[in-house]
């Protein structure tokens, strides 16, 4: 008889085994069990009791509206629907040509929309939001069985994502006629901020921040000391300072007459300080190309511009993906930065909340509600970066 | 058509198609448009400040800041200067990023060690907390922090009492302070010869392995003989002593005493930044091969000696510059002080922006400050990154 066809032996397989191995292996590390389980089950029932009995959950559900979008226009509000619409949309269609990153994006969307449903019916907002948030869910799902279809070309898409952020912000902002009367950015806030000011963030920062990484590792003298120089200025100092910089100095950097709106010039303080580290990450990936391709581009006759275009930049940035996902998901925990200069996205919206008689003492309740909005969100990114490394095989190339 | 003989020499290159002067063009170009952004600038800002009847300078630094700092690490009232305002501000940015990265350093550590610890539960627990704590803002953490923990305490006169004379109320955390005694210096003194004995017993065991004549033991004893010193040193002489908060009719007086402001921004700080160490010191402990690990059992290393002279000397090179940029994080990261009112240095000099009217001056000094810190800092890794690299071969 070979070892082979011997059944393993009882005790090396099964749950018991896998408890004795990872929870018992020895006294000390039972003690440590026994302990640490002891502790978990009196936090949790500390923490179950609270939210369950004693938490006054109606202080979110009650002021529902203004987190999700502060004090825009109840009137305006189909503005907000025909943009979600249109994202939910395109977000499926991309999910369903693209493949599995986008798909997570595309489940988180339509989740978070399905649990922001529910959250509304636990609200005075009544059921028709509800049924809106749901259907928009759908919407997501349709639209992916569109994509995966193939009907929709992928230079479509791209078009169509690239012109719906001017879009969208001409649609929220409004063109001042009857039809479309403009909303002062004062009453953009919340969730709807938060997403905004991350969102342009992360598409403006990532270009400037491919140009600083260039600029850094020219041939130019002059071009690399202001680049350089300039990324590591903004990376030996801390956002707020920036975001200082841009709400109280810009002002005074510009010509009178020219008065930009707060809510943009918290964005430009956002892109300045996100592009610097994003060139470092890009710089990376410049870094990591060996000379022989720039050395083969030359030699089949492309110039320097086409070198970058063509065969640098391609490779350098399908490298760098990950860890500038990582960059975006502080860039969108970043964002709660501006309620220090006073604009009211999700965690600035919390103070005048707070500052409501029916809310007094409630500020654990909210800013809880914050924090577990904040995690589903970058814990989806984050998941989403996971996946992206794996279907680009970055690291096994 | 007949191709023209090409001309070996470079003076026939036009010059729009030189390299040597389009590099010259660019630059020129790249200069001229800073130039003109920084004169745009310039002339805006002055006809602003004049628009104020303010100019631009730093005179304001010598006059009364008549403002008050909630706490400081040295004497000042608000009749001191705006100078003295700024420094009180430094310090206290410097203190909070110290001691927080100290103790996130301890912290981070041990989550990194818990995230490869055999025991299932703990490696949970510590890729929770881990999880937890890099996917939600540090400004949300602190929030949660100062005004739902620190500010919903029990008043004084219902102070939650822990074991060892540590009180907690609205006003703080009061810890029994450490004093130096008179006797100080003999205590070090002792833990000096002590030392001296260990390093005597360290060189002479040495001499005797070299010789073929290991004495085992003796190095041990020399680490007993050091400890006792230590530890009876301390019992005759009391070096420190302790100084326990007293209750008062309306406060504690005494002790050590640690604002509300100063101990979330330091749990916050601590708590957020672990998570981020705890990573780097798992990532670099994964990165020691397991051939290492294999041939130091081969050894017959015990598992502590493996540790201690394999994994974490190899781990130490990997770690240091994630490390680094951690601290700089944690140092930047402590001007969030504003949102729960620890007078840190971006606070003070918001207040000083805002009495003397004069921000830009004040915003040059903070940004220079944090980028001086954050400079003398990378310097000072890179020195001891230097040290932990020369162990490479």
């Amino acid at each position: 008889m070979t070892a082979a066809t011997l059944p393993p032996p009882r005790d090396a397989i099964g749950p018991i085994a896998w408890l004795r191995e990872n929870l018992f292996s020895g006294w000390v590390n039972s003690l440590v069990t026994v302990l640490i389980a002891a502790a978990l089950a009196w936090l949790a029932i500390g923490i179950g009791g609270w939210a369950l009995t004693e938490a006054r959950w109606s202080v979110v559900t009650n002021n529902l509206r203004l987190f999700l979008i502060g004090q825009y226009p109840g009137d305006q509000a189909w503005r907000l629907w025909v943009l979600l619409a249109v994202i939910s949309v395109l977000s499926g269609i991309s999910a369903g040509s693209l493949g599995r990153t986008t798909r997570v994006l595309a489940i988180t969307l339509s989740a978070c929309q399905l649990l922001i449903a529910a959250l509304i019916l636990a609200s005075p907002l009544g059921l028709l939001p509800a049924g809106a948030f749901v259907l928009n869910a759908g919407l997501v799902w349709v639209a992916f069985f569109v994509g995966v279809r193939g009907l929709v070309p992928r230079r479509a898409m791209l078009v169509a994502w690239l012109l719906s952020l001017p879009a969208s912000f001409l649609l929220l902002s409004g063109i001042g006629d009857s039809a479309l009367p403009s909303v002062s950015t004062n009453l953009w806030g919340g969730l709807l901020l938060t997403i905004l000011l991350a969102t342009v963030g992360i598409l403006l920062s990532f270009p400037l921040g491919v140009i600083l990484a260039l600029g850094r590792r020219s041939e130019l003298p002059v071009v690399r000391i202001l680049s350089t120089g300039y990324i590591e200025l903004i990376r030996g100092v801390p956002l707020v300072t920036i975001l200082f910089m841009a709400d109280i100095i810009l002002p005074l950097f510009l010509p009178g007459e020219w008065r930009l709106d707060r809510v943009a010039r918290a964005m430009g303080g956002i892109t300045l300080f996100s592009a610097a580290y994003v060139a470092e990450n890009v710089r990376g990936g410049l870094q990591a190309i060996p000379t022989g391709q720039i050395e083969a581009a030359h030699a089949l006759g492309l110039n320097g511009v086409q070198t970058n275009l063509y065969i640098v930049l391609p490779q350098a940035l399908r490298a760098v993906i990950p860890a500038n996902v990582g960059l975006f998901i502080s860039l969108l925990k970043d964002t709660t930065l501006v309620t220090i200069i006073g604009l009211l996205e999700l965690l600035g919206i919390s103070r005048a909340v707070l500052a409501q008689s029916e809310s007094f003492g409630a500020q654990m309740e909210v800013y809880v509600f914050i924090a577990v909005v904040f995690f589903i969100l970058c814990y989806a990114m984050s998941q989403a970066s996971y996946r992206l490394e794996r279907q680009l095989g970055v690291g096994t190339r | 058509m007949t191709p023209e003989p090409r001309s070996t020499s470079a003076t026939t290159v036009p010059p729009w198609r030189d390299v040597r002067v389009l590099r010259i063009a660019a630059q020129v170009v790249v200069i001229v448009v800073f130039g003109v952004l920084v004169v745009f600038i310039a002339r805006n800002f002055l006809g602003a400040m004049e628009e104020r009847g303010l100019g631009f300078g730093f005179s304001f630094l010598g006059r009364s800041a008549g403002f008050d700092i909630s706490e400081s690490p040295i004497p000042y009232t608000p009749a001191d200067t705006y100078s003295t305002a700024f420094i009180v501000g430094l310090l206290n940015t410097l203190f909070v990023s110290l001691v927080g990265i100290i103790l996130a350093t301890i912290l981070g550590v041990i989550v990194g060690v818990a995230r490869l610890s055999p025991n299932w539960l703990v490696r949970r627990i510590a890729s929770g907390y881990v999880e937890l704590i890099r996917n939600t803002p540090l400004l949300v953490q602190l929030f949660i922090i100062y005004f739902a923990v620190f500010l919903q305490l029990p008043s004084v006169a219902q102070t939650l009492t822990f074991p060892g004379s540590i009180f907690v109320n609205q006003r703080g955390l009061f810890l029994p302070g450490p004093q130096l005694n008179a006797s100080f210096p003999i205590w070090l003194g002792l833990v000096a010869v002590g030392i001296g004995v260990l390093v005597a017993a360290r060189i002479y065991a040495r001499r005797r392995e070299d010789a073929g004549r290991p004495q085992p033991g003796l190095r041990s004893i020399a680490w007993i003989v050091l400890a006792g010193i230590v530890v009876i040193g301390w019992v005759i002489t009391a070096p420190v002593v302790f100084d326990l908060p007293v209750r008062q009719q309306f406060n504690f007086a005494g002790g050590l005493a640690l604002s509300p402001e100063f101990s979330a921004l330091l749990a916050g700080l601590v708590l957020y930044t672990a998570a981020f160490i705890g990573e780097v010191v798992r990532g670099g402990i994964q990165a020691v091969r397991r051939g290492q690990l294999e041939a130091a059992r081969a050894l017959g290393l015990s598992e502590g000696d493996t540790l201690r002279l394999v994994v974490f000397p190899q781990a130490l090179r990997i770690i240091v510059p994630p490390l680094t940029s951690q601290y700089l994080n944690l140092a930047k990261n402590s001007s969030l002080a504003i949102a729960i009112g620890y007078p840190d240095l971006f606070k003070v000099g918001q207040t000083m922006a805002n009495q003397t009217g004069q921000p830009v001056p004040v915003i040059m000094m903070v940004m220079a400050t944090y980028l001086a810190i954050s400079l003398f800092t990378s310097a000072l890794m890179n020195l001891y990154n230097r040290r932990v690299q020369v162990l490479e071969r």
